[in-house]
């Protein structure tokens, strides 16, 4: 049996030897977990101190108000939580790949591409303490609401992508979906509308190596980005714990997508390290060992050993920015338990631009019964 | 002293209704900072840490450790200091999970559940509908009976369970049930008021039905007539039992309650051992031989061996040439040493063998392995073997220590039996169980002698390994032991 080092980045497969899966020389990688910038022929990125500095924040943010939410679920606050520990640099670099102009559609656990797109973090914390269904305006941040059915979100994303082309924008839209997701019939619904129409879509896949407990060898015998040429657009595998390597990538599907050369299939080879949401233990169906050995990829450590070998930031940037989290955290506890649970008509509001007269009518009827109460309805 | 503030049991999982605190990782009069982990919790989900909404000082543990708790029942007290942050969660009585459960609580299905002052039904207001509540009255069990037996009740007693999942099913078991009531206005009448469901929470009905115990049978003692997980303790218990009425019309069997029974969840390395075992069982096809050997041989060597310096601090025991005898007998048979993939339609021979060796340990079953056992020398097989055994026994073998085996003993012999038919360790083609060495009677030379004699029993899956390997496999395995000279041929 033969045990692959730690330090071995061509090959980031947990589980040494693990058969399911071959070595990456495709994998485009930008930034090796010890830190080293390495360029790729296809894929280049020239980002100044600031930008490096600012993409180190995105994450180390992102990755603390995950932190702060799984504790408010465990204090009861929040009905469940989806953590997003791991994937930081794969939503953080899509993210930030995105024009003002483009559209993102998320699953239900985007909080990092939320976090690119101006998304107050409340307004994701009220969703999942089940006060409202996602306080943000869609339009407005160019960020969809979240879609909890697995892989719906793919045919909106490409409707949607199909009436950008439609009106001729020059903006783009992307896609996200898991692995688990690359399973569903709608996902392979999307791609294939998406090539015949050349929609201006990418297909981002964060490969988290597991839908729920199903590791994904019992979900593909190919590596996910080659399933992209079956639809007959390109595939790529970026490291999804490399920052610079999914923006770089993103950015140039996106890109593509813009200029008309239609969708592209991105897979984020990354690693969720908790659990799939706090009803889930995922000790019944990972080893510890395989933990382990995605801790020494973690997608900050290296931006952070980065930063300071070529002392582009020092250590008063980390303190400040770690400063700045608890602060964050701070904001987002107090937001979170202080919100008003909403009146029990709320729901009524919401459904239709216009509320029709069946809709007023069940509305009225609601309030009747609430009003039959002692002591009215709050 | 400053304000209190208590932690009540949050649902950690989607719809849990109850924990149970596995160890406080706090104790009374420690100071604890936001986010600090308080306890670790066991719900049927998971285990979990339970971090501390507050900072300040633990003034009181509620629950010991190994107590189940109801969520919303506080567990914790913590003196958060002179002031209280934030004015209206000052008073603990006032946290947002309904409290110690006061009448008729409705189940918790979202994490800081309902409101400890609307843990009460309201009263419906006086007014002429159709409902048939007495207004003003307190929400009592005979005020819930509806005029109509509720659609899924599909009988008068509640031993028969309602067809719950399956849409049509339900349906139709609905329709079938209001057709039934329609068609028959006098049957409530004749049966006289139709008895409520009894009041009780899931887990507690659980309870009921593993005790056998019926609950429209009891009067409960909890708050609004709510049956409590003591009175089904009790009614289990108590003498004045009965079994049947005449209501119940179809006896339901109980489950045996003989004296002393004793039920144990399975959990841990036992359920793991049940899965592997029959996942085993029943996809691997299993054969077994058996073969007698007469060891005398491999005993007297293994004192000289044991009389050798690099053996002086390993213990040089019987499994340790059974073990060397397999791994020659692999090397030249290394079909055996191999997996089926179904997924691949493959047959996987290992490079290399790693031994595994079932260990009984105080937690249960568990076979960690020797990695590349055939490369060892005799020596460090038996410092290998000593090794894993001992971490095995001390409950710390490593998880990679329990994956990648290829092939397995197993020491039925220690225990003084004599052999078994042993079942696969999951993935692999073979398997050695070893019995007790006895001195017996033997045919040696032509006479009737007392010999050290031995049985070996191997199981492997017919889909890889036919039985002229098998036998061909097991027949060397015994050759080595009978006779370990032999050993310089292989």
């Amino acid at each position: 049996m033969s045990v692959s080092s730690a330090t071995e980045v061509v090959d980031p497969v947990p589980g040494a030897g693990a058969p399911h899966l071959p070595r990456q020389p495709d994998l485009i990688q930008l930034l090796t977990p010890e830190g080293q910038r390495v360029e790729h022929p296809e894929y280049a990125i020239d980002l100044d101190d600031q930008q490096l500095r600012d993409l180190y924040r995105d994450l180390v943010l992102v990755r603390r108000w995950d932190a702060e939410a799984t504790a408010l679920q465990r204090q009861g606050e929040l009905g469940i939580w989806a953590s997003l520990l791991g994937q930081e640099a794969a939503q953080v670099g899509a993210g930030r790949a995105l024009e003002p102009g483009d559209h993102a559609f998320p699953t239900y656990r985007e909080h990092g591409v939320a976090w690119t797109r101006g998304v107050d973090p409340l307004h994701v914390m009220s969703l999942f303490r089940g006060v409202d269904n996602g306080g943000w305006d869609p339009v407005a941040t160019g960020f969809n609401l979240y879609t909890v059915v697995i892989g719906a979100q793919t045919l909106h994303a490409t409707g949607y992508a199909m009436g950008l082309q439609r009106d001729s924008a020059e903006t783009a839209v992307l896609a996200f979906l898991g692995d688990g997701a690359t399973s569903q019939g709608e996902v392979n619904e999307a791609m294939i509308w998406a090539a015949s129409f050349s929609a201006p879509v990418v297909f981002f896949c964060q490969n988290n190596q597991y839908a729920i407990s199903v590791p994904l060898e019992r979900q593909s015998r190919v590596p996910l980005y080659q399933r992209a040429a079956g639809f007959g657009f390109p595939g790529v595998r970026v490291d999804g714990n490399d920052v610079l390597a999914v923006l770089a990538v993103t950015r140039a599907a996106l890109a593509a997508a813009r200029e008309g050369q239609g969708p592209t299939f991105v897979e984020a080879f990354t690693y969720r390290m908790g659990a799939h949401t706090t009803s889930d233990d995922p000790t019944r169906y990972r080893l510890a060992s395989e933990l382990e050995e995605w801790k020494l990829r973690d997608p900050i450590a290296r931006v952070k050993a980065y930063l300071s070998r070529s002392g582009s930031a020092d250590q008063d940037f980390f303190d400040a920015v770690e400063a700045e989290a608890d602060e964050l955290a701070a904001r987002i506890r107090r937001g979170t338990t202080e919100m008003p649970d909403p009146p029990g008509t709320a729901m009524f509001d919401q459904v239709y631009a216009e509320q029709t007269a069946h809709l007023a009518a069940q509305q009225a009827e609601f309030e009747a019964y609430q009003a039959s109460f002692e002591g009215g309805h709050r | 002293m400053g304000t209190l503030k208590q932690f009540k049991l949050p649902d950690v999982g989607e719809g849990l209704t109850e924990g149970e605190i596995l160890q406080w990782l706090v104790a009374v009069g420690d100071t604890v900072t936001v986010n600090q982990p308080l306890c670790e919790v066991e719900t049927a989900k998971a285990a979990v840490e339970l971090p501390s909404p507050f900072a300040g000082t633990v003034t009181a543990l509620l629950h010991e450790a190994g107590a189940t708790v109801d969520v919303g029942t506080p567990i914790i007290t913590i003196d958060v200091g002179g002031e209280a942050p934030d004015g209206d969660a000052a008073e603990p009585a006032a946290g947002l999970i309904g409290g110690a459960a006061p009448g008729g609580r409705t189940a918790v299905l979202v994490g800081y559940g309902p409101r400890t002052t609307e843990a009460r039904r309201r009263p419906r207001r006086a007014v002429g509908t159709a409902a048939a509540a007495t207004p003003g009255a307190d929400h009592s069990p005979a005020a819930d009976v509806p005029q109509r037996p509720p659609l899924l009740a599909t009988a008068p007693d509640m031993t028969t369970k309602p067809v719950r999942h399956g849409g049509l099913e339900v349906g139709r078991q609905a329709e079938a049930h209001a057709a039934s009531v329609d068609a028959a206005p006098s049957r409530a009448a004749e049966q006289g008021r139709r008895r409520p469901r009894p009041l009780a929470k899931p887990p507690v009905r659980k309870l009921a039905k593993d005790l056998g115990v019926d609950l429209t049978e009891l009067t409960g003692s909890g708050a609004g007539g709510v049956i409590t997980r003591a009175d089904v303790e009790a009614a289990a218990a108590g003498p004045a039992r009965v079994a049947a009425t005449a209501s119940v019309t179809e006896l339901r069997p109980t489950p045996a309650t003989t004296a002393g029974e004793q039920r144990i969840p399975v959990k841990g390395v036992r359920k793991h051992t049940a899965a592997a075992m029959v996942a085993s069982a029943f996809t691997a096809p299993h054969v077994t031989e058996f073969l007698t050997v007469d060891v005398t041989r491999m005993v007297k060597l293994r004192s000289r061996i044991a009389a050798r310096p690099e053996f002086a601090d390993v213990k040089v025991s019987p499994l340790l040439f059974v073990a060397k005898a397999l791994l020659l007998a692999a090397a030249k048979h290394p079909m055996v040493n191999s997996s089926w993939d179904e997924a691949a339609q493959e047959i996987v021979v290992h490079g290399q063998v790693n031994l595994g060796i079932a260990a009984a340990t105080p937690r249960g079953l568990v076979v960690p392995n020797v990695k590349d056992a055939g490369r060892l020398s005799l020596a460090e097989l038996a410092g290998a073997l000593a090794q894993l055994t001992e971490t095995a026994r001390a409950g710390r073998t490593a998880p990679e220590d329990m994956t990648g085996g290829t092939i397995t003993i197993t020491n039925v012999g220690v225990f003084g039996v004599d052999t078994g038919t042993p079942i696969l360790n999951p993935g692999e083609s073979a398997i050695l169980a070893f019995g007790a060495i006895r001195e017996m009677p033997w045919v040696h030379k032509g006479k009737v002698r007392p010999r050290q004699v031995t049985q070996l029993a191997l199981s492997f899956d017919h889909r890889i390994i036919d039985g002229e390997l098998g036998s061909r496999f097991l027949a060397d395995v015994g050759a080595l032991l009978s006779d370990p000279g032999t050993a310089l041929a292989f």
